[in-house]
């Protein structure tokens, strides 16, 4: 079974983002579950990188890792939540809701087994920099970027409207 | 390198977000395994705009620009969601999901 470096690469990255995705599930505390998922935003940059989205890759690591992971742990810490203080699902809900994942991750593997796609090769094109990427979004779709603009505005305001105290 | 690798393993990462947000009754966890999902879905356009790159085609950028905006909704999305759960927390000393199901009264 000859494998090359990308496959050996992809099978490690692919191993460790499951294993931390199933921490984020399965551990008792939030902080411990925060970490785990700041992990697998790693190796999913990781994986953008083996796919030529190098510019992509850093801006998921500035955008998850640096800014919205690091607002999970602000709002954790202020809460000061801690393990015992989280109230159980009954058990039959909590197995329901494993088989019912489970149950769809088969439908969809059995779904997507025998498509036929073209392969990935292993030679890398300038799809992901920056020069590319730019004359994409401002040539092409300068309308939905000026379209999120005004939602990350109003988001903004919304959330600046909520968390204020009434009086 | 057949794109199934990558299939697979986005369909494995969103069953796993699925599987977070029907067993968990931390309103904080149900969010990041929405994020896990998000991730697997943007993971996924990655690995096509790459297959499609490799095909040939000039506007294959145009997945990538996609998951850009996926990050900016998912932003702004955080943004809103997190005021919601701390005004929750303050008005009920709680992140319980189950003590918002006094809204169906």
């Amino acid at each position: 079974m000859g494998m090359n470096l990308q496959q050996v690469v992809f099978g490690v990255l692919s191993i460790i983002s499951l294993i931390t995705a199933l921490g984020v599930v399965f551990s008792k505390s939030p902080v411990t579950s925060v970490l785990c998922l700041i992990l697998t935003f790693f190796t999913i940059a990781g994986h953008y990188v083996m796919l030529n989205a190098q510019f992509l890759a850093v801006v998921h690591i500035i955008v998850y890792a640096g800014a919205i992971m690091v607002l999970f742990l602000f709002v954790i810490m202020l809460m000061n939540l801690n393990a015992e203080g989280e109230p159980q699902k009954r058990n039959w809900l909590k197995y329901a809701g494993a088989i019912s994942g489970g149950a769809l991750l088969v439908v969809l593997l059995a779904a997507l087994r025998e498509a036929s796609l073209p392969s990935l090769t292993p030679e890398s094109n300038n799809i992901g920099l920056i020069a590319n990427l730019g004359q994409t979004l401002f040539k092409t779709y300068v309308v939905p970027f000026e379209v999120s603009s005004i939602l990350f505005l109003s988001a903004m305001v919304g959330a600046v409207v909520i968390g204020k105290k009434e009086h | 390198m057949p794109v199934q690798y990558y299939i697979f393993l986005s369909i494995a990462l969103f069953c796993i977000g699925v599987m977070g947000v029907l067993m968990r009754r931390n309103a904080i966890i149900i969010f990041m395994c929405v994020e896990l999902m998000l991730n697997a879905v943007n993971l996924l356009l990655v690995a096509f705009s790459k297959m499609w790159a490799d095909a040939g085609r000039v506007d294959a950028a145009g997945a990538q620009i996609f998951v850009f905006f996926i990050m900016v909704v998912a932003a702004a999305e955080v943004a809103v969601g997190l005021a919601i759960i701390v005004m929750v927390y303050r008005n009920s000393q709680s992140v319980d999901v189950n003590i918002m199901n006094r809204l169906k009264n």
